[in-house]
């Protein structure tokens, strides 16, 4: 019982780990803010998750694992929510996605009609 | 293995500082620089220490820096020659620094100076004569209290140095016209509004979850205070200056952080007049323990009281300052208009 | 030597980064984020002389005898809090001037200082 706790508790971290370099890795590589902006949310959501239920399976006092239950639960309500803001506030300022040209006239279009201006910050 | 690790990091995070010409890249890196440094405090195992930092460095110093530079301007002018005289100063000086460390014990060593003198006294007696088991909250709050108490003074000083240096007199008719600017921004954030609608709760009862526990965990006034004051900043950045000031009054604020410091002092009073020293729990109730922990309860809960508004106090007032300016240059830009 | 000074030399050189930035860049908004970066190596400095090899953080638990050294930690508290009150309050000042000067570079303050300085001289002298 306990090397199947420590193989899937090793697992876990390791996913979550390389699922967290792969955000990193996909900052640096994506051409655009909104493209590197789903590779980090999505990534780390997941990524911290998995290095908590990782942590979970370890611990034996139960207050340990309510606590571990509830940063997990949080993380993934203010995580998706946090890259939502952030594109967000780029949308409203102005930063038009890097599309193809037949999207791009229609995004163009669409911004203009709201009122924003789409020129590059 | 460790601490190398995040100590380079650090280093890497501070050069990456001294480089960047953009305002907002550099208050993000402070904000990196905080959660390093408090990983590190948790390898070193300062739990507390990390807990604070975290909060404080890498929470309220970052908003801060943001709001600031929202109104100052975002980028730095490049300096038309070439700072030798400064690496000089700062190479020599680090040099002599690192000449002087030499002597240091190594790290790490359970013989050195520092832990044979007073620490075993705080550590194999803090059970008997305090009885809770959080070491560093009972040096901080009994064995040290009237240090702590200059800090709470210090903070309260600083919002009062804060006050009167942004305070903005406020006319009915500003608040019209800065309300509208706002309600028409705020409609549109629907996930936002809703998730911290859910969220604040929650936040505000980990303060006091935070604020009870330090006697037997991490925590204590302090790292309370902040959490709570966050919890406030982010009603405030969410639903507008205006709606924040309607349900919860500057002044009422301002007296709270007064009470906090009041309470503290008095603590420390009532103690003199039940024939003890200044800040002397045990005459405070019949057995010495009880007198401690009554005295603890007491003055954490008076940090906790100040330093969150004060916290509150800070950022109200940054953003009325921001609101007005921004209502001038709207102003300036309608009068370019006209003429 | 070197595993067991690292730390003190991390922190020398990160004390020397923050004192460049302070003395060599004219921006005041950077010149605060170096006083930070500054005190930040302070408190590394202290936190890591009270680390015990085998400790544990100072709570009082059964299945542990030795803790770390609680009053560094006491002491780096008060610092860290009081280092915010202090940020603060640049902060404020820094807005000030900025409203007053209408830059915040220490260059364009000095000279319109100066400015003032020739104009009240001249002004005095008729």
């Amino acid at each position: 019982m306990d090397i199947v706790i420590n193989i899937s508790s090793g697992l876990c971290l390791f996913t979550g780990s390389f699922l967290c370099i792969s955000g990193g890795i996909g900052i640096l590589r994506f051409p655009d803010f909104y493209t590197r902006m789903h590779a980090v949310g999505v990534t780390d959501t997941l990524g911290a998750g998995m290095i908590l239920i990782g942590l979970m399976m370890h611990s034996t006092d139960f207050l340990v694992l309510a606590k571990l239950v509830i940063i997990l639960l949080l993380t993934l309500l203010i995580s998706p929510t946090t890259s939502h803001v952030l594109a967000k506030a780029a949308l409203h300022n102005g930063l038009v996605p890097e599309l193809t040209p037949d999207a791009l006239d229609q995004t163009s279009l669409d911004l203009k009609k709201k009122g924003k201006t789409s020129s590059n910050p | 293995m460790n601490n190398i690790v995040l100590l380079t990091l650090l280093v890497v995070v501070a050069i990456a500082i001294i480089r960047m010409k953009d305002l907002f890249a550099v208050a993000m890196l402070s904000g990196i620089y905080g959660l390093l440094s408090a990983s590190f405090f948790v390898v070193m195992d300062a739990v507390d220490v990390a807990f604070t930092e975290a909060a404080v460095g890498a929470g309220i110093s970052t908003l801060l820096l943001l709001v600031v530079i929202s109104m100052t301007g975002r980028s730095e002018n490049s300096t038309r020659h070439k700072p030798l005289l400064a690496l000089l100063i700062v190479a020599i000086t680090g040099g002599l620094l690192i000449y002087g460390t030499l002597d240091m014990p190594y790290f790490g060593a359970a013989d050195a100076p520092i832990h044979s003198h007073v620490a075993p006294r705080y550590i194999n007696d803090s059970m008997q004569e305090i009885g809770i088991p959080n070491i560093v909250t009972s040096v901080l709050a009994s064995y040290r209290a009237f240090d702590t108490f200059g800090e709470v003074v210090v903070i309260f000083t600083a919002g009062i140095g804060v006050l009167a240096l942004l305070s903005v007199v406020r006319r009915p008719e500003d608040s019209d016209n800065i309300a509208s600017i706002n309600d028409s921004m705020h409609e549109q954030h629907l996930v936002i509004r809703i998730v911290t609608k859910m969220l604040i709760p929650f936040i505000l009862l980990f303060a006091l979850y935070v604020q009870f526990h330090g006697d037997y965990g991490p925590g204590g006034g302090f790292q309370a205070g902040v959490i709570f004051a966050s919890a406030i900043i982010l009603y405030v950045m969410l639903f507008g200056l205006n709606t924040a000031r309607k349900v919860i009054n500057q002044t009422f604020i301002q007296l709270i952080a007064a009470t906090g410091v009041l309470l503290y002092g008095c603590v420390g009073i009532a103690s003199l007049l039940n024939g003890g020293n200044f800040f002397d729990y045990n005459v405070l109730a019949n057995d010495p323990i009880a007198g401690q922990h009554f005295g603890i309860l007491l003055i954490e809960w008076g940090v906790g009281c100040t330093v969150a508004s004060v916290m509150i106090i800070i950022f109200f007032s940054f953003a009325a300052r921001r609101e007005v300016q921004q209502k001038n240059e709207n102003q300036h830009d309608k009068n370019q208009e006209l003429l | 030597m070197l595993m067991g000074l690292f730390n003190n030399w991390i922190v020398v050189v990160l004390m020397m980064i923050g004192l460049y930035i302070m003395i060599a860049h004219g921006n005041l908004i950077k010149k605060i984020v170096g006083l930070t970066i500054f005190q930040t190596s302070v408190f590394i400095f202290y936190i890591s002389m009270a680390k015990v090899d085998g400790g544990t953080a100072p709570v009082l638990a059964d299945n542990f005898s030795q803790y770390a050294n609680p009053l560094p930690h006491v002491l780096i508290l008060t610092a860290i809090v009081v280092g915010i009150a202090t940020t603060a309050l640049a902060l404020s000042l820094v807005v000030r001037i900025k409203e007053a000067y209408g830059s915040i570079e220490e260059e364009e303050i000095q000279k319109q200082d100066n400015q003032i300085q020739s104009e009240q001289k001249i002004g005095g002298q008729m």
